[in-house]
């Protein structure tokens, strides 16, 4: 996993609420079996005007233009910024796989569907929780601004505006120490395969029918 | 001692370690299907890991496979890879599967209850956010990612920290021809897709209790549309007589031994939630979404909203938005919109009573002119036996219908079957996101005898107005 440290980046308006993963990565491109190559079906359904299937030579295929990725100024964002519940729907971490893929390392938005939250932790992708207010004067400023670029600084925890402005985020310590570092939590996990083991075997005893 | 909540006596009992608020939870069962498994097995095998307990895992393929002739084999040559692909990782690793020609085999969330494999006071997880269904057993259930699938699969373990606890006390007595669904999609409509974010859900009350199992699952399946990662129910009777008598479940000593602990898996009399929702049953009525999201849904008695109606511009572009992609006028009554498909099935309502519920509806009659196709797609292989047992695959195929192989179907159009773009759809699955059932389709949630009710009329009709 790429470790997340700081970031500045363009950031791209996603002006919906409910943004589901069905929306961010449709289900015919769920048939792979590798964890990469999805950024170019990020938001298939909305990219693209012609029904996409994997595999398609995408250079063939017609964009819609009044998507908000298909637009110049968007081209190289790399924060995107949604309203409420992003992520609902389905488990499929396919959706932060897409995400990261097409350049995204964060996404700023009122609230989070808590799979998809926890999701984007494991594949370097930092989803931050601002207040209503906040998102909907950043979006205001995004319309106004065309480059609109924000910096992101994991370590103390606070968005920069370009006006040099700090908005604090709060982010679980745990997960933090994993983005800061890349850390890979299986391997953090095994350091208590003794405890697992422990617990198992007084589990057991109690709830022997489960053997 | 401390009045606890069924969800913190099932999360405290799986608890291996703590720090500073994050758990390491000991999973008991794994169900696992092809879509969000196979990169977890080939993190396993890069790092070379093996797993930590085959016995907790239970596979099927059910996303992609063919409802139609099984003996054809997949058509689809990427979905074919990724069925094989299970197949080879459950063999490499030595996992128990039932393979899409198993007669057992069937959509992931049917055949864990169905085969005893989803027992009182377990944690289940599987790469699926329906995974929430087992909850109706008095589990903690719930859907993960496929960086946890391959952390449960590696460590037995899922790094969780504490839900907060809501519950959904539902009272009063359900009205004839109100189901599960009904309840399900009323409280969606109550408190939004992002009601319950954060939570874990604990259904309750006497509406909750006159529920079979089967319609505790389809509530328990919803959780997730309401937000919550689990939803659950308290072990009861019902609960003890579904669970016994089945392939994995305990027998002998050993049921008498977990009855005694099943019986302690409800809340305590003082326990404290969180959030406390209240739903009248008795007012509930026939639910049917309108738009692009669960919650938005009205009553069959309802019309679709007008936008003018609402303040909130954020809101009001979200009702203008699923107005148009839904190909619908503000103010239309529910009973006016015409159908083009029907679609029982998926792991919200594909279980025997279900298809009980709708054949009851369909017995003698026959689907509307308008309807261009009828699925009922069984929710596995020993439940499409036991309907075709009582005769009710007849019913079905008399009325119209195309009666198939079980798996997940429409409800997610991963394998052939789907809406072309501009279809409706009366679909008793749980998703009515834009493109869910095919792109373009529209989707219209409802309970099977609403599905069914509307296949013969062609159009949404009120089933208590129907003998």
């Amino acid at each position: 996993m790429n470790p997340f440290i700081t970031h500045t980046g363009i950031v791209a308006p996603l002006d919906r609420a409910n943004v589901d993963t069905d929306a961010i990565i449709p289900k015919q491109f769920l048939k792979s079996i590798k964890k990469t190559g999805f950024g170019p079906h990020l938001f298939d359904e909305w990219r693209y005007l012609d029904h996409g299937e994997p595999g398609m030579d995408l250079t063939q295929r017609k964009k819609n233009p009044e998507f908000v990725l298909n637009q110049t100024q968007y081209e190289k964002a790399s924060i995107l910024i949604a309203r409420e519940n992003f992520g609902c729907g389905s488990s499929r971490e396919h959706a932060p796989w897409a995400i990261e893929d097409f350049g995204f390392r964060a996404i700023l938005a009122p609230s989070f569907a808590d799979i998809f939250f926890s999701n984007c932790f494991k594949n370097g992708l930092l989803p931050i929780v601002l207040p209503n207010e906040t998102i909907d004067l950043l979006f205001k400023s995004i319309y106004a601004n065309k480059g609109y670029a924000l910096t992101i600084d994991l370590e103390n925890q606070f968005v920069v505006l370009p006006s040099n402005e700090k908005i604090s985020f709060q982010v679980d310590a745990f997960r933090k120490h994993c983005l800061i570092h890349g850390l890979d939590d299986i391997g953090l996990t095994m350091r208590h395969s003794e405890s697992i083991k422990a617990f198992e075997q007084d589990y057991y005893q109690k709830n022997s029918w489960l053997l | 001692m401390q009045a606890k909540t069924l969800y913190e006596k099932l999360f405290e009992s799986h608890i291996v370690r703590e720090e500073d608020g994050t758990y390491l939870i000991y999973i008991d069962r794994h169900l696992v299907h092809e879509v969000t498994s196979p990169q977890a097995f080939e993190g396993l095998r890069i790092n070379h890991r093996p797993v930590w307990r085959n016995k907790s895992i239970l596979a099927v393929p059910d996303h992609n496979v063919p409802t139609t002739d099984r003996s054809l084999g997949i058509s689809d040559p990427i979905s074919k890879i990724q069925v094989e692909t299970l197949d080879e990782n459950c063999k490499h690793f030595g996992l128990t599967q039932f393979p899409m020609n198993d007669s057992r085999q069937g959509i992931v969330h049917v055949i864990g209850p169905e085969q005893g494999s989803t027992l009182p006071g377990m944690t289940i997880v599987c790469g699926d956010s329906h995974t929430s269904t087992h909850g109706a057993f008095g589990a903690l259930a719930m859907g993960i990612g496929t960086s946890e699938v391959e952390h449960v699969l590696a460590t037995q373990c899922l790094i969780l920290k504490k839900f907060k606890t809501m519950e959904v006390r539902v009272e009063g007595k359900l009205n004839k021809g109100i189901t599960a669904k009904d309840i399900a999609l009323a409280l969606i409509g109550k408190i939004g897709t992002a009601g319950g974010t954060g939570y874990a859900i604990e259904f309750t009350g006497e509406s909750i209790r006159s529920l079979s199992m089967e319609g505790r699952m389809t509530l328990c399946n919803m959780a997730i549309e309401a937000g919550a990662r689990a939803g659950m129910v308290a072990v009861d009777d019902v609960t003890m007589s579904y669970v016994e008598n089945r392939p994995f479940s305990p027998k002998g000593e050993a049921l008498e031994k977990a009855k005694a602990y099943w019986k302690t898996l409800h809340s305590d009399k003082d326990a404290k939630f969180d959030k406390v929702v209240m739903l009248n049953g008795s007012e509930i009525l026939p639910q049917v979404t309108w738009g692009t999201s669960p919650e938005m849904v009205v009553s069959i008695e309802g019309m679709t909203p007008d936008p003018k109606n609402e303040n909130d511009p954020s809101k009001r572009k979200s009702i203008e938005d699923a107005l148009t992609y839904m190909g619908l006028e503000p103010n239309l009554p529910i009973n006016q919109i015409k159908i083009d498909k029907i679609f029982i099935g998926s792991c919200t309502n594909s279980r025997i009573e279900d298809l009980r519920e709708a054949a009851n509806v369909l017995k003698g009659k026959k689907i509307a002119q308008n309807i261009k196709l009828a699925l009922a797609v069984p929710g596995s292989g020993l439940v499409k036996l036991q309907a075709e047992k009582e005769g009710l695959d007849q019913i079905f195929i008399e009325a119209g219908f195309e009666w198939r192989e079980p798996g997940c179907s429409m409800c997610l159009a991963m394998n052939a079957d789907r809406l072309n773009p501009g279809e409706r759809c009366a679909s008793t699955s749980n998703r009515n996101f834009e493109g869910r059932q095919g792109q373009g389709g529209r989707t219209h949630l409802v309970s099977p005898s609403m599905a069914a009710a509307a296949g013969i009329h062609g159009h949404f009709v009120d089933i208590r107005s129907l003998n």
